[in-house]
């Protein structure tokens, strides 16, 4: 089950060439709004029909303009969750779910899931009976994601599902989201300009700027090399302890152990903390003294300096992390590859996987 | 009542139902064609429906009566396989079908306008195909529109006078329908009273239709919304 892109597309003074390759699991689509991330998908989709290119999913060509080869939309079993739910207003939560599953009743293959284990796994058993315009936005999203699984699609295509949700709405649907990752069994193309959301939901990312592929690769070695203004960087790690006097847990992860507020997993559950560069001090000598929990241990990998400001990426007991000092500070603490050195994470976002 | 008069209300409720029945399908074809569609003379096609809005009603009747007579290039044809116009209360209907359908169109087509196209790519990725999309997406949210164009039809119909007296004349029985009724009743003497029972009975079905479409159209909003 894989997706390959390779196309070519100009809209207006907007000219998009693009070519990955996304593996199994959930790739991110990561990049600025207006960098060619809805228009790729649209072509996937069969929505917009590209000047140029090919795309392929699982050995079948969607589209090749070479041998002028259009699969249109409605054959080529590509589940699509929009940024706006698109729910059916004239029908009832249940019938839009049902609506894909009825086209794709004679296919074979694809997501696997039927209609009870679908809305169990996306907790929609008391909306079933609801229409659209009664429920919620992370409600709406829920069902827009259950009824593009149920059409039994061959690969999953989300525009920005979170973009138009709160931060608690959004923190109600990610769970559903990871699940889907994990038991969907297809691969899942997820469009974001949002790094913790990468960062927790992504397998690989693809960073997109201005019509042109940047960076291909594994979460944890694009994600600090994405453009978002504050990079950082991503540590697996799992469950070690609780501390329940102070409401503290202990992670365990390459780098060395996380103290964070206490987090409603259980123990050895894995965990994917994400680090902002802007959060990481560094220190020559252990420090003492200081409220920061979490220190880390490791040598300066490499240094990136951009004006007033610079990047270090510390190589952690092989863990990469990632801090933003200024210049002075580098020149101050005599920075240069190789150098062992204490980081200070000042605060960590820490997301269940 | 007279019975001639009677049979003019029936033959009125009848060319109307007929006309508006089946100029529908037709109807929202073209309102689809015209709202949706991208293809060479779409303007033209515009044009041609809206043309019998803007044409006097009697040049109207002529030109059916050039095309669909028993002489003219489609009627005679039509005759070949027992379809006859002229001079009959389906010719009646065919100018209520042509004057009406200006109406129809137009109200559909902004029905269907108004149809999130968002809705309908929605449907597509999920497997269906473009009719499957109309039958289950586009028709039944653009519904209130259709129903609201079936009902202009159907008003334009009991009261087109100018292209029905045209094509096929006004034979009693056969093609005088209320507003021909009415008309030759002012032209005898004493056919006062007459003229008046006919207007309150062509007053009445007109509001009765109107009402009758409001609350059809209610509930089908109402359906849609409901919770």
């Amino acid at each position: 089950m894989s997706l390959a892109v390779d196309i070519g597309h100009r809209q207006g003074d907007f000219q998009l060439d693009a070519r990955f390759e996304a593996p199994p699991g959930l790739t991110a689509l990561f990049g600025r709004s207006g960098s060619g991330k809805s228009t790729l998908v649209n072509i996937v989709a069969g929505l917009i029909r590209p000047q140029r290119g090919k795309v392929v999913v699982d050995g079948q060509t969607l589209v090749d303009t070479e041998t002028r080869a259009f699969v249109p939309a409605h054959r080529r079993r590509v589940g699509y969750v929009f940024q706006d739910s698109r729910l059916f207003p004239h029908f009832s939560v249940r019938q839009n779910l049902l609506y894909g599953r009825w086209f794709a009743r004679a296919a074979t293959g694809g997501a696997s899931g039927d209609f009870a284990s679908v809305v169990e796994l996306l907790g929609l058993a008391p909306l079933l009976e609801r229409h659209p315009d009664s429920l919620s936005g992370g409600e709406k999203q829920r069902v827009a994601i259950g009824r593009a699984l149920l059409a039994r699609p061959r690969l999953i295509l989300m525009d920005e599902p979170l973009a138009s949700l709160d931060e608690a709405r959004r923190a109600e649907i990610m769970p559903y989201l990871e699940r889907l990752r994990d038991r969907a069994g297809v691969p899942i193309l997820y469009v974001s300009h949002s790094v913790p959301e990468v960062a927790r939901l992504a397998t690989t990312v693809v960073i997109l700027g201005d019509g042109k592929v940047t960076a291909v690769g594994p979460v944890a070695d694009i994600l600090p090399l994405a453009e978002a203004g504050d990079g950082g960087s991503v540590l697996d790690a799992v469950v070690a302890r609780h501390d329940e006097a102070f409401q503290l847990s202990v992670l365990a992860s390459a780098a060395g152990e996380l103290t964070v507020p206490r987090l409603a997993a259980e123990i050895g559950a894995p965990v994917r903390a994400y680090i902002r560069s802007r959060d990481v001090m560094l220190s020559l000598r252990p420090p003492e003294d200081i409220s920061a929990l979490n220190v880390l241990s490791g040598t300066v990998a490499t240094i990136a300096s951009n004006g007033a400001q610079a990047d270090i990426r510390l190589d952690c007991n092989g863990a990469a992390v990632l801090a933003r000092i200024t210049t002075k500070s580098v020149e101050r603490l005599g920075l240069a590859p190789g150098k062992p050195l204490y980081a200070v994470v000042k605060s960590v976002s820490f997301e269940r996987t | 009542m007279t019975p001639e008069e009677w049979t003019a209300v029936r033959l009125s409720l009848l060319v109307a139902v007929t006309a508006t029945a089946a100029s529908l399908p037709l109807g929202v074809a073209v309102a689809w064609l015209l709202a949706r569609g991208r293809f060479w003379g779409k303007s033209l096609l515009d044009v041609v429906v809206h043309l019998p809005l803007i044409m006097p009603p009697v040049v109207t009747g002529y030109l059916l009566l050039v095309l669909f007579g028993r002489r003219g290039p489609i009627g005679e044809v039509l005759e070949q396989v027992g379809i006859v116009f002229s001079f009959r209360w389906t010719g009646a209907a065919l100018a209520c079908a042509v004057m009406g359908f200006p109406l129809m169109v137009r109200a559909i087509r902004l029905s269907i306008e108004a149809v999130d196209t968002k809705l309908e790519s929605a449907a597509g990725t999920l497997g269906a195909a473009p009719l499957w999309v109309f039958a289950t997406v586009t028709l039944p949210l653009c519904l209130p529109g259709v129903i609201a164009g079936a009902i202009l039809c159907f008003a334009k119909s009991m009261g087109e006078f100018g292209a029905t007296i045209t094509f096929v004349s006004n034979i009693p029985g056969e093609t005088q329908t209320l507003p021909s009724a009415i008309y030759t009743l002012t032209q005898i003497p004493g056919g006062d009273a007459g003229a008046l029972r006919l207007t309150l009975i062509s007053v009445a079905i007109s509001m009765v239709a109107l009402l009758g479409s409001e609350l059809l159209a209610r509930r089908v909003g109402a359906r849609r919304v409901a919770t």
